[in-house]
């Protein structure tokens, strides 16, 4: 409770300041995090001094090799868990959340149609009431007509679907996804990402994408915050220049697309040279 | 019925008829008196004579089974909720579970025939063999659910009695029919052990008592027909917790999977 309220005291504090000081901001941030510290019971530092705007509307990628924190960011976006030190401040007070995880994480005992359901159902939703809207959002992700199947009978792409449109089924202002397709094929996974950029531009949600893959990154996101490891910090901010709205499956094919990766992929090996010096000889050649 | 049904029913019962073909022939041609080792087709007329007898002790045996049974779900599934809700509580009480566990039955049933009545106290010991594994299998399955869906279920501000009654209980499930499976054979052998015990009190009218009160009448068919009727009992127990679990679990776990070849 305390928590809280120092938390709403500290934002009106803020939007004090700004109004006082007046700070030319055309649209306030959706979160912002500053100076934020993560150590974990064990004594590791998962993130030193970040500091973050996220921007409503837009698609953000985190960036950066294991360790680096970036699965801490979206843990604490969720409430999850409470950063160390530094502060989480949001514009809106309890904005509405998906997460879709690494692993579909589905309930293997209840079939698609309840799987979707439950985020709603969790809220006091009825399932005759919550009907249209799962519907809605299996048909978002390519489903309709899988809702009697048990995550059992679908492919490990599929199960993703489902995950994303259990995520989808509040109609969150912003959406989590911590490395989403990472356990999938390369097919499945490009697939995946076309989808996800064709949903997104039709939904107009703030999507906070964690990854590994500089290609998917690239073609995904607005923007791109490379971060580091050991401790987790961000390093380099990318801003991709095509509008993601009018992006497709030919975008990969452009010069643009091309440059970006390469100038991503080079923010990415700064970001890893603080590493020993084995690592780096991997990674510079 | 596929070929791979047919080996893995066909080749047993071979074994098992060529063995008692064996038997048979054996004790006939060396003429072994009934008293000492009596010919399986002896045992099979035993078992028709003396069906009165041994069917009624057969129901004596298998209620008490079933109710110590029933007694050890409903017992442990509510210890094992109650040790979920806190750690302290299950600190307080497993060590006790564990120390009731390994203590032999034989050893603890002349003791409870001092304090309770025989019907009763062979209801106990029957209980108090079913009842572990059934609790230690569901206190671990419902700790065993996966901490990403715990998370989700955090992150939707889920109540205490929703993570309760959507994820924790039927995570639980496949752990607690597990654990059914183990006790349900359990319970019949702490029924018999305790019979046994009480038996010797001359109490009792189970199949137990009818084998060890044919032993001294050395009516030998009559023990192997009461010994027969405890193995059937105890497979019938069996095929049909496992048919329950299989009803129960066919739709999601992966011990129900087959592989489509």
């Amino acid at each position: 409770m305390a928590a809280t309220e120092r938390r709403v005291r500290i934002m009106n504090k803020i939007a004090t300041l700004m109004k006082e000081a007046a700070i030319p901001v055309a649209s306030p941030p959706l979160v912002t995090l500053r100076g934020v510290h993560k150590v974990f019971a064990n004594q590791v530092t998962a993130l030193e001094g970040l500091d973050l705007d996220i921007r409503a509307g837009e698609f953000l990628s985190l960036l950066g090799p294991s360790g680096c924190g970036k699965s801490t960011v979206l843990r604490l976006l969720a409430g999850l868990t409470g950063p160390t030190r530094g502060e989480i401040v949001w514009l809106t007070k309890c904005p509405e959340l998906g997460f879709v995880f690494q692993e579909p994480t589905l309930t293997p005992w209840s079939d698609v149609f309840t799987n979707v359901w439950l985020p709603l159902r969790l809220a006091g939703v009825s399932k005759e009431k919550a009907r249209p809207r799962v519907k809605e959002a299996l048909e978002q992700v390519g489903l309709a007509g899988f809702a009697k199947a048990y995550p059992r009978q679908l492919s490990g792409g599929m199960k993703m679907r489902v995950s994303i449109a259990r995520a989808l089924v509040t109609r969150p202002t912003v959406l989590l996804m911590d490395e989403p397709f990472a356990a999938l094929d390369e097919i499945t996974r490009l697939k995946l990402n076309d989808d996800l950029a064709a949903l997104r531009s039709s939904l107009g949600a703030t999507v906070v994408f964690v990854t590994h893959s500089v290609f998917e990154s690239v073609y995904l996101s607005d923007r791109i915050v490379v971060m580091a490891a050991r401790p987790g910090r961000a390093v380099a901010e990318i801003i991709v220049e095509s509008p993601t709205e009018s992006r497709q499956e030919g975008f990969r094919l452009c010069k643009a697309y091309a440059d970006t990766c390469v100038q991503t992929s080079e923010a990415l090996h700064v970001a890893m040279g603080d590493r020993p010096p084995k690592m780096l000889k991997g990674g510079a050649a | 019925m596929s070929k791979d049904d047919f080996v893995g029913y066909a080749v047993p019962a071979l074994t098992l008829g060529l063995g008692l073909l064996a038997w048979e022939g054996l004790v006939r041609y060396f003429a072994v008196p009934s008293y000492l080792l009596p010919a399986p087709s002896l045992i099979i007329s035993t078992l028709i004579t003396d069906w009165p007898t041994l069917s009624a002790s057969l129901w004596v045996t298998l209620s008490i089974t079933l109710k110590a049974l029933a007694v050890a779900v409903v017992g442990s599934v509510a210890l094992a909720i109650l040790f979920a809700q806190s750690r302290v509580v299950e600190r307080a009480f497993y060590p006790f579970a564990v120390a009731m566990q390994v203590t032999p039955i034989v050893a603890i049933a002349p003791l409870l025939l001092i304090y309770l009545t025989p019907g009763v106290a062979v209801l106990v010991c029957a209980f108090l063999v079913a009842f572990f594994p059934l609790l230690a299998n569901t206190t671990l399955g419902l700790s065993s659910a996966d901490h990403n869906l715990v998370d989700l279920f955090q992150m939707y501000r889920a109540s205490r009695m929703q993570q309760f009654m959507l994820l924790r209980l039927p995570s639980a499930l496949p752990y607690f029919l597990a654990g059914l499976r183990i006790s349900g054979g359990l319970a019949l052998i702490g029924a018999i052990v305790a019979e046994i015990a009480a038996g010797s009190a001359g109490q009792g009218s189970g199949l137990a008592y009818r084998i060890v009160e044919s032993g001294f009448r050395l009516n030998i068919p009559r023990m192997f027909a009461a010994l027969l009727l405890i193995s059937v009992a105890g497979i019938t127990i069996h095929l049909l917790l496992t048919a329950l679990s299989h009803w129960l679990l066919r739709d999601w776990h992966d011990s129900e999977r087959t592989r489509e070849t």
